[in-house]
């Protein structure tokens, strides 16, 4: 039996907060980019991603994800819902005949945890695409669905890697490591490289979102009313916690702190960094002014793109990735103009098409030292590009179709948006029965209008005397 | 009496506010203002998309004079507001029937 390896395990713990901060920081950055009658609408539909998902994680989608693979396209086991076996495995100081602390090198409970947080962050990325127009108690019900018919599967198909056993035949990335014959079907049997979830967690939630508004249709005025952002510090705010937060995301996939969660870390930084820079030249170039949005999507931009790149090239390749996804994103997220379909907050300029850039660059720029496979830069192989778009266009259709018929059956069912009125006045007053600010300048101080003419606790004790 | 009222571009306010002071003023009412005249609006650009934004900030000064300091007041405020540049703003005055101090009661020019 392994003792512990307390850096990797420790290491791992601290990334899973760091992804979950990820939620509330991606909170701030749709808040502030969206208008002010719907900032708390916004901010609520990533808290609540944070709710559904950890209890439903928790019951049966680790199990889903990461029990036993059934074909390479689902997991389950018994033993894992309710993480049962694991959390009977978790006992302080459980010790051992030869009296060694019985742990492992990641402790599963600890990689359980984690992996909770990416479930987490690749629902609620879905909620800027939707903003001011959904009716919130059917994103609840939505994010369940979606949660354990899309996300569990896909990500089990890139993320639940089976190691081959020894004599085994073995295939893909850190050949003789990985399992031809078990595991989630896009690492094990096609091979794809995806190191943090360019396919599952970006171009999943880009594809979801666009399938989602194109069943819900415009926010009243698309195009046509002003609708700028209504708080860009926040979202200067919200871009630099999704910053920090990204490198739990990248840096803890590789699952350890070892010389290569220095390369991911370099890689992530480098490619962010870049995309900012490339987002801004095309801004100046095109519309005249470099701006604080403009530099805070391009940063979302470069880690989108270097999310499933970020352990397979080099420091080049993550430069040349964030140059691109930054200048390429700066003219997708003007297509939604133009082609005339209402994804408010960019989530498929941004992540579907930022995703597809990192996970098919992957075959251009992709390093052999840490693929051992041919890239076209790097070998002069397309086979490896060709590998990429097969796991990219497999995610990109599976995502879309399924969450059509999500749609389109709770539209029909409960019906998906607000009514016109509720749009209009804003969500937070019609849905929440709260503002996010006290707009009444000059009035002394926050909270100031407005008496008080009941209180529910009294009420109750009325009804029950 | 007369309400002297003053549009004027945000940063001259305290200009405003020094000159009013040295010629005597005691009291005034400011308040944070949109709108447009010959300037118009502006335009910003999000992600690619263009907005127009019709209208400005201004500050509105506010201050109540006797008859015949209104003139002075009024050439005060646009002495002390004006850059030369469009958006200057504007300074009237209108008559004013009646004046209460709440505190005390005291009415017309007492409760200047």
């Amino acid at each position: 039996m392994e003792t512990v390896d307390g850096a990797n395990a420790g290491f791992v713990m601290v990334c899973a907060f760091l992804v979950l901060l990820m939620a509330p920081g991606l909170a701030f950055f749709y808040g502030g980019m969206g208008r002010s009658k719907n900032v708390l609408n916004m901010i609520m539909m990533s808290f609540s991603a944070i709710a559904v998902v950890s209890v439903l994680w928790v019951l049966y989608g680790y199990s889903l994800t990461f029990g036993e693979d059934r074909s390479g396209l689902i997991g389950y086991s018994s033993g894992l819902l309710g993480l049962s076996d694991l959390v009977d495995n978790a006992v302080f100081g459980a010790v051992d005949a030869e009296g060694v602390i019985n742990t492992y090198l990641l402790p599963d409970i600890t990689f359980a945890g984690f992996q909770m947080m990416f479930a987490i962050i690749t629902v609620a990325l879905i909620s800027g695409a939707v903003a001011d127009r959904m009716r919130f108690g059917v994103w609840l019900i939505f994010t369940a669905i979606w949660a354990t018919l899309v996300y569990f599967p896909v990500a089990h198909w890139v993320f639940a890697f089976g190691v081959a056993e020894e004599g085994g035949a073995a295939a893909g990335f850190a050949n003789g490591f990985f399992a031809a014959d078990s595991g989630g079907w896009i690492v094990n049997r096609l091979g794809a490289f995806d190191l943090a979830g360019g396919t599952a967690v970006h171009i999943n939630a880009g594809a979801a979102a666009l399938a989602l508004i194109l069943v819900l249709g415009k926010r009243k005025g698309f195009g046509k009313e002003s609708m700028r952002p209504h708080n860009l510090p926040f979202v200067m705010l919200g871009a630099g916690l999704l910053w920090f937060g990204w490198f739990g995301f990248n840096v803890g996939s590789t699952l350890g702190s070892t010389a290569y969660s220095g390369l991911v870390l370099i890689n992530t930084q480098v490619a962010a960094a870049a995309a900012i820079l490339s987002w801004l030249v095309v801004e100046k170039l095109r519309d005249g002014h470099m701006t604080t949005l403009g530099a805070a999507s391009g940063a979302i931009a470069g880690l989108v793109a270097i999310t499933p790149a970020c352990g397979f090239v080099g420091a080049y390749g993550a430069i040349a990735i964030g140059l691109l996804a930054g200048a390429v994103c700066a003219f997708a997220v003007t297509l939604k103009n133009r082609l005339g379909y209402d994804d408010a907050l960019d989530v498929v300029g941004v992540h579907l098409v930022g995703g597809l850039v990192g996970t098919l660059m992957i075959g251009i720029v992709g390093d052999q030292t840490h693929t051992l496979t041919e890239s076209l830069l790097d070998g002069g192989s397309l086979g490896l590009l060709g590998t990429q778009a097969t796991a990219a266009v497999a995610v990109m259709a599976y995502s879309f179709v399924v969450t059509l018929v999500i749609a389109l059956l709770l539209k029909v069912t409960i019906g998906l948006r607000v009514s016109e009125e509720e749009e209009v006045v804003g969500l937070d007053q019609t849905t929440h029965a709260e503002t996010a600010y006290e707009l009444a300048g000059g009035l002394g101080g926050g909270g100031s209008t407005g008496t008080v003419t009941g209180s529910r606790p009294v009420a109750q004790q009325e009804v029950r005397s | 009496m007369r309400l002297v009222t003053g549009i004027v571009k945000p940063f001259k306010l305290d200009d405003v506010k020094v000159a009013l002071e040295a010629f005597g003023v005691h009291g005034m009412t400011v308040s944070e203002v949109q709108g447009f005249g010959r300037q118009r609006g502006h335009t910003e650009v999000y992600r690619g998309a263009e907005y127009t934004v019709a209208f400005v900030p201004k500050v509105r000064i506010e201050v109540l004079v006797e008859d015949a300091d209104a003139t002075d007041i009024v050439d005060v405020m646009v002495k002390a507001a004006q850059t030369g540049s469009i958006g200057d703003g504007k300074v009237w005055s209108t008559p004013v029937d009646e004046v209460v101090r709440v505190r005390t009661g005291e009415r017309g020019a007492e409760a200047l």
